[in-house]
């Protein structure tokens, strides 16, 4: 199978098929009555050194992608390798050893530190647990680290309490450092913050990128610093990857009409442009019971949307060179218009790219 | 501006606790006009939302409103009124619509009677004629089968469905001002969207003022035709939006400009400004905002700017309006320069 990957690298982290069905139990024997389709068939490839960011709202399943990949929870199947390594089928010790070189940073700051510990502990457990550096020489990492991550090492003796949002998500970017990962998946890592805070944070990850040739997997809702940090970005819905491009492709011509309503949606910084807006209509279906065929055809706004799109599933398609999407109304498509009959269509595939979808202004 | 609906003057609301006095508000006023919809931007305690609860004589102990504040309203002087007259204001004449939907509504009662509730103790309605009227506002904010969700929880409805709950709650008696402190934040894109347009559309229709609390500039520019940008208790800058986004005096207002990535826009490094907010136990003398600065110098450290007109109903606390040729020499941060960034 053909993945949405760069070309020009050999992958660092291959996604294929990941899904993670929470099961729904019901009465006192605990009974299973169905499934949340969380993440349901989830295909993407990682390049070293590339910010790949996953993007969609709440619910949708990105973060649940990204703690299937480091098996902080345990995907229903699919296969997830790192560096040739097949993740899935690694046992506990061999596992560990992996997590020195894939990390995680959390959204919320607070949460994500015990508060029992002071920062230097925090910072220094990895190095004692991968057993990379003990007494004083673990002591000069810890300070080392600190400094990279724009603290004062003197902080090291402090606690997580006496610190702000955004010095707390420094404390957790050294911690994920401390193992010297090639990989790190950031969980929402500068939603909990402040703008000028937040800008800190995003200038810091991009710096460590650079010196360190660290690859993200960068999770998130928001679509701006999206555009700022990532090479390329994967749009999630219900628990699929609906489109996948770099980055000036998705934001400069989204094709799953999802995309296009999620970047019309953004407000713009700009007083007096009044910007047009695609208003979805009613709330995103539940997982537990997607809709048939496309997921996202009950709110399309496709004028060549028709019943065709209730019963075809549509395959993740490459549209143009590295630009994947997910409809069978956006040519090309693999889907034949013979078999888009046979499913009742009524409409040919025809482009569409609304103007509210853009925000450069040409 | 015509005679405003709400004008504060010198608020000051403190908090007496064990580690000192919070001066949260610190001296803020502004006034907003009928049917305007006025933008308060800033940071994580910047007074935003102290403010708000200011206005509606919220503000519990260990908080206090200090002597000397003035509130006006509608005419009447806020700070006079007794607790009833203060109830017969809130939610009839003055509305609120807090961030989190679902710590607004209470999760043990229908929406039909939380909304009918306001209905009933306001205008003194039957608990039939109430329902209907939480029908009709149901209706009003687009909410799909009306009857039908009227008699659910709080529960069974999506975050955005809330939100449209909580406002229809909050329109019920037709308010002539609706407080909106951060309704979209905890909310995705595209049911932020959803919302500003009905709160938009609503005021437009009704001709409701609005004061709009949030740290979203873009927000701000959609939705706005004034912004006050607060810092550190106080009211930094004030201008009509559009002067705002343009012409920036502020350097508080200047960074946070500069440090919002934009959908479309340039891929530079982030501006970024260095330090954190000071304690409000604690705020500095002279310019609170003096340590993240890049152009302060020392009279920043011995006075404490006034807000200087600095033409067209654009006000800034920045003695920058006096001695513009300062800005022409930038210097790193005093935040920045004392080694590893605080922040």
């Amino acid at each position: 199978m053909t993945a949405p990957a760069r070309a020009d690298a050999a992958p660092l982290l291959s996604v294929r098929d990941l899904t993670k069905h929470f099961p729904i139990k019901r009465g006192v024997f605990g009974r299973v009555d169905g499934a949340v389709r969380a993440v349901d068939g989830v295909t993407f490839d990682v390049a070293p050194g590339e910010t790949l960011a996953l993007v969609g709202e709440s619910g949708c399943g990105k973060s649940t992608t990204g703690r299937a990949i480091l098996r902080l929870i345990e995907p229903t199947s699919g296969s997830v390798r790192f560096d040739g390594q097949d993740v899935l089928a690694l046992d506990a010790s061999d596992l560990r050893k992996l997590r020195r070189r894939m990390q995680i940073v959390f959204q919320d700051p607070f949460s994500s530190l015990n508060p029992r510990m002071s920062i230097g502990a925090i910072v220094r457990e990895g190095l004692t647990i991968h057993h990379l550096a003990e007494g004083s020489a673990a002591d000069n990492r810890v300070r080392q680290l600190l400094e990279e991550v724009g603290l004062r090492p003197e902080y090291a003796s402090r606690y997580p309490h006496e610190f702000s949002g955004g010095q707390r998500q420094r404390v957790g970017i050294a911690r994920a450092l401390s193992v010297e990962p090639t990989f790190i998946v950031c969980d929402e890592p500068v939603s909990a913050l402040d703008v000028s805070v937040q800008a800190q944070v995003v200038n810091l990850l991009q710096d460590l990128q650079r010196d360190r040739g660290l690859a993200y997997l960068f999770i998130a809702h928001d679509l701006s610093v999206v555009e700022h940090i990532a090479d390329r970005v994967a749009v999630m819905y219900l628990g699929h990857v609906v489109e996948l491009a770099p980055v000036e492709k998705l934001y400069g011509e989204p094709i799953m009409p999802y995309t296009q309503a999620l970047l019309s949606a953004v407000p713009a910084p700009e007083p007096g442009v009044k910007r047009e807006r695609i208003l979805l209509t009613g709330d995103v279906p539940s997982p537990a019971n997607p809709p048939s065929g496309c997921v996202f055809h009950p709110r399309c706004q496709h004028p060549a949307r028709d019943s065709a799109c209730a019963k075809i599933v549509p395959p993740l398609e490459e549209k143009t060179p590295g630009h994947w999407a997910a409809c069978i109304k956006q040519p090309p498509t693999s889907v034949s218009w013979d078999d888009q009959r046979a499913a009742g269509a009524t409409n040919q595939p025809e482009f569409f790219l609304p103007r509210a979808a853009l925000h450069r202004s040409a | 501006m015509t005679t405003p609906l709400l004008e504060l003057e010198n608020l000051h609301t403190y908090f007496y606790t064990d580690t000192g006095v919070a001066r949260a508000v610190d001296g803020v006023s502004f006034a907003v006009g009928v049917g305007e919809t006025v933008g308060v931007v800033g940071e994580s305690g910047c007074g935003k939302s102290v403010t708000a609860l200011s206005i509606l004589r919220l503000v519990r102990p260990p908080g206090r409103i200090e002597a000397g504040s003035v509130m006006r309203f509608e005419g009447k002087d806020l700070m006079a009124l007794d607790e009833e007259a203060m109830q017969h204001i809130r939610g009839n004449r003055i509305a609120m619509v807090f961030q989190e939907p679902m710590t607004a509504l209470n999760p043990v009662f229908t929406i039909g009677d939380q909304i009918g509730e306001v209905a009933r103790v306001h205008a003194g309605m039957n608990k039939r004629q109430a329902l209907a009227k939480a029908v009709e506002m149901l209706k009003l904010v687009g909410i799909p089968a009306p009857e039908q969700r009227a008699g659910e929880y709080p529960h069974q409805l999506s975050g955005g469905m809330r939100q449209r709950v909580v406002i229809a709650m909050a329109l019920v008696m037709n308010p002539a001002l609706v407080i909106a402190d951060e309704p979209t934040t905890a909310l995705d894109v595209t049911i932020q969207a959803q919302i500003l347009e009905l709160l938009a559309d609503l005021t437009r229709r009704l001709g409701t003022s609005v004061l709009l609390i949030t740290h979203d500039l873009g927000v701000v520019a959609e939705n706005c035709t004034r912004v006050i940008v607060m810092y550190a208790g106080e009211v930094v800058e004030e201008a009509a939006t559009s002067d705002l986004f343009a012409r920036a005096h502020h350097p508080y207002t200047e960074g946070l400009l500069g440090a919002m990535p934009r959908v479309g826009g340039e891929k530079d490094r982030l501006a970024t400004i260095p330090g954190t907010v000071p304690p409000p136990t604690n705020w500095p003398k002279g310019c609170r905002f003096r340590d993240r600065c890049p152009y302060s110098w020392e009279r920043c450290e011995s006075e404490h700017p006034p807000l200087y007109q600095i033409g067209g109903g654009h006000t800034s606390r920045c003695h920058l309006a006096e001695e513009p040729e300062r800005r022409q020499h930038p210097h790193p941060p005093l935040a920045a320069q004392r080694g590893a960034t605080a922040a």
